[in-house]
């Protein structure tokens, strides 16, 4: 069975009636860990509010655990744990008062589910007298994570768990969400970062309210089309502006201390040959990996 | 019940920790207590009086040390004109003239009959009209001495003479402090309560715990039950505060029953809450849940009786004061604390209130949603 069923999820916003979810499908099995990629305002939060019935939808429809998120709202909220964006428990409680709080709302204990969170829990046990106010940003996510999972939730909601913490923190979150997944927790999780993607089970390529793609990370990369080379030189915008003005070069943009491009020849030479006579100096050009932002930005052209 | 006993643990852990807070609810009723009664007085004192004497006679000397001796006038100047004494009103040094006309000791002994004039300065219209008539009476008294003196009076009056004498009951020496201390304390109570309840949802939605607590189960009514119980106690406290203060430093002991007075406080703070956790679920930030109690706080006090009586209001006025909390609470410290009325008396005050509060509170679970 699948645990999140979504069919042509529409919301649009205010008098203007802006788009912010566009006709949105897609489909999340039992221990999935699912992640919505895309930038800021593709509408990931919107989907994630709607799903754990913070939002009406205007069209559609979802189906969470089976349960539809209009009619069935007080099922999903007793079933799904949420952590929004935005750090959202109480400042002024300590690390345990917040859990214990949480945990009495849903009708259990903290020794109930301790299993689940112990993991992270006792990385932040030593401060859990401290206010969650005072808390790092790193500590601040385990304990919201904590707090999302302290009734035994069947499905997770993630949004954007990882903007704004470290990347060492970050590394870690994802490793207790890989955790999760073994335990039979179906989670969903967005993020506006690429490189989190490929540890995803299965990727939905969001922009603009609209799904672009939904694969495994693996088939997305290997579903790129073109031939992509990464081309180096000593003066990065000289390169970009050259590399624009080629040909057979369909597309570049910068990437890391490379440029990515495609191309259309399988012989590299003549490109080199081009570039050094514009004048560039130190150029190197071979064959790049793709990753999912090439994918992501091909979606986009 | 179990969810609402944590909301509750939960509520009041987070007010004990907010330092400000705590220091508001128990030293503002102290404070506005102690200081607005002693400085909030009606009686107008330190009345500028400039003095024009013509006469300069022994009894226009008499008059005026005798005005001077009431203490509620400064003589501020003794012209010889009353254009003199006109340049003094103007620069705002004198409120009143008091002009003795010439040969004011001799027509007053040999015509029995002399006028004299003031002038007030209408600017303040309390301070006019009030020195205009403390004036008033004391000339009379003088005019009664005078009389005494040079008429040996009959021994049974030639003229039948009706003789006023009024008894000031519940508060026999007019003392403005009883009647404006347990005023006070009904607004003070109203305001603690009001902006606590109006500023609590409210900043749960700006800070956005909001959005974790309507992911949980809880239920609406239960959540809004977590959030006026403590405000409910804690206005109870600050009332209580305030009794204290009005006995033992104002030694107003209530003269009716505290029972009854908690009865009716207990039902009117479920009134005001209930409004404050509507504004609050109408709100979206701090800002605007505070200028919207603002708003209603000044109507409610300036319409609610403390300051000026709802009898001499216009119609329309009036109709709105009986949509007002504050004014059923005013009305009912008066009547519990200086009256001593019982709570068959009340009774009318407290139906209307609990039905304020059922619709208030009513209201604010059906526009508190946890979904939008």
């Amino acid at each position: 069975m699948e645990a999140v069923v979504v069919k042509n999820l529409v919301k649009t916003y205010g008098k203007e009636q802006t788009v912010a979810v566009d006709d949105v499908s897609f489909s999340v099995g039992r221990g999935e860990l699912f992640g919505l990629i895309g930038p800021d305002g593709a509408g990931k939060t919107s989907i994630f509010r709607m799903l754990t019935t913070l939002l009406l939808p205007d069209g559609g429809s979802a189906r969470v655990d089976g349960h539809d998120i209009v009619k069935d709202f007080r099922q999903i909220r007793s079933s799904v744990g949420y952590m929004p964006g935005k750090f959202s428990l109480y400042q002024d409680l300590t690390i345990e008062e917040n859990l214990n709080f949480f945990a009495t709302v849903f009708g259990t204990t903290i020794e109930e589910n301790y299993h689940l969170i112990k993991d992270i829990y006792v990385q932040i046990e030593p401060f859990k007298n401290r206010r969650a106010g005072k808390l790092s940003g790193g500590m601040k996510q385990k304990l919201a994570l904590c707090c999302a999972l302290i009734h035994k939730p069947t499905t997770l909601f993630l949004d954007e768990p990882t903007t704004g913490v470290d990347p060492v923190s970050r590394k870690e979150f994802w490793e207790m969400l890989g955790r999760l997944k073994a335990q039979q927790i179906t989670i969903l999780v967005s993020t506006p970062y690429m490189d989190e993607a490929s540890l995803c089970d299965r990727i939905a390529l969001i922009q603009g309210g609209r799904i672009l793609s939904i694969d495994t990370p693996q088939n997305i990369i290997e579903a790129y089309p073109d031939r992509l080379l990464a081309v180096k030189a000593n003066e990065m915008y000289r390169l970009l502006k050259a590399l624009e003005s080629h040909p057979d070069v369909p597309s570049s943009y910068a990437f890391g201390e490379y440029a990515h491009a495609t191309f259309r020849h399988a012989d590299t030479r003549p490109l080199e040959a081009y570039l050094r006579e514009q004048g560039l100096t130190g150029v190197e050009v071979k064959d790049a990996e793709v990753t999912i932002e090439d994918s992501f930005i091909k979606l986009l052209h | 019940m179990r969810t609402l006993r944590f909301l509750l643990r939960k509520e009041f852990r987070q007010i004990f920790r907010d330092k400000a807070i705590v220091a508001m609810i128990f030293f503002m009723p102290m404070v506005q207590l102690i200081l607005m009664p002693l400085a909030a007085d009606y009686e107008v004192r330190n009345i500028n009086l400039a003095v024009v004497d013509h006469d300069k006679s022994p009894y226009s000397q008499k008059l005026i040390s005798k005005i001077v001796a009431s203490g509620y006038f400064r003589l501020t100047g003794y012209n010889t004109s009353f254009r003199e004494a006109f340049g003094l009103i103007e620069s705002d040094k004198a409120d009143l003239i008091l002009e003795i006309p010439h040969d004011f000791e001799r027509n007053l002994i040999r015509e029995d009959h002399e006028k004299l004039f003031v002038a007030v300065n209408a600017i303040n219209g309390t301070k006019a009209s009030l020195g205009g008539s403390y004036l008033g009476s004391i000339i009379g008294d003088f005019n009664g001495d005078i009389r005494m003196q040079l008429v040996t009076p009959p021994r049974f009056s030639q003229f039948p003479v009706i003789e006023v004498v009024a008894s000031n009951w519940f508060n026999p020496v007019l003392n403005y402090k009883v009647f404006i201390v347990p005023g006070i304390l009904a607004i003070l109570v109203t305001m603690v309560g009001g902006f606590l309840s109006a500023l609590n949802i409210v900043r749960e939605k700006e800070i956005g715990t909001i959005e974790q607590i309507n992911v949980t189960p809880i239920r609406k009514h239960i959540f809004i039950l977590g959030k006026l119980i403590p405000f409910w106690v804690l206005a109870n406290i600050v009332f209580t505060i305030g009794l204290l203060v009005a006995r033992f430093v104002y030694g107003i002991v209530p003269v009716g029953s505290l029972l009854t007075l908690y009865a009716f406080i207990s039902v009117y703070l479920l009134a005001v809450l209930g409004f404050g956790l509507l504004v609050s679920t109408f709100c979206d930030t701090q800002q605007q849940a505070m200028f919207i109690m603002f708003f209603f706080m000044m109507l409610f006090i300036l319409l609610g009786g403390l300051f000026t009586s709802i009898d001499s209001m216009p119609e329309w006025a009036k109709l709105i004061t009986r949509i007002n909390p504050v004014r059923y609470m005013i009305e009912v410290m008066r009547m519990v604390i200086l009256k001593g009325s019982s709570f068959s008396d009340i009774l009318p005050h407290v139906g209307i209130v609990a039905f304020m509060a059922l619709v208030l509170n009513s209201w604010a679970i059906l526009n508190y949603k946890k979904t939008n």
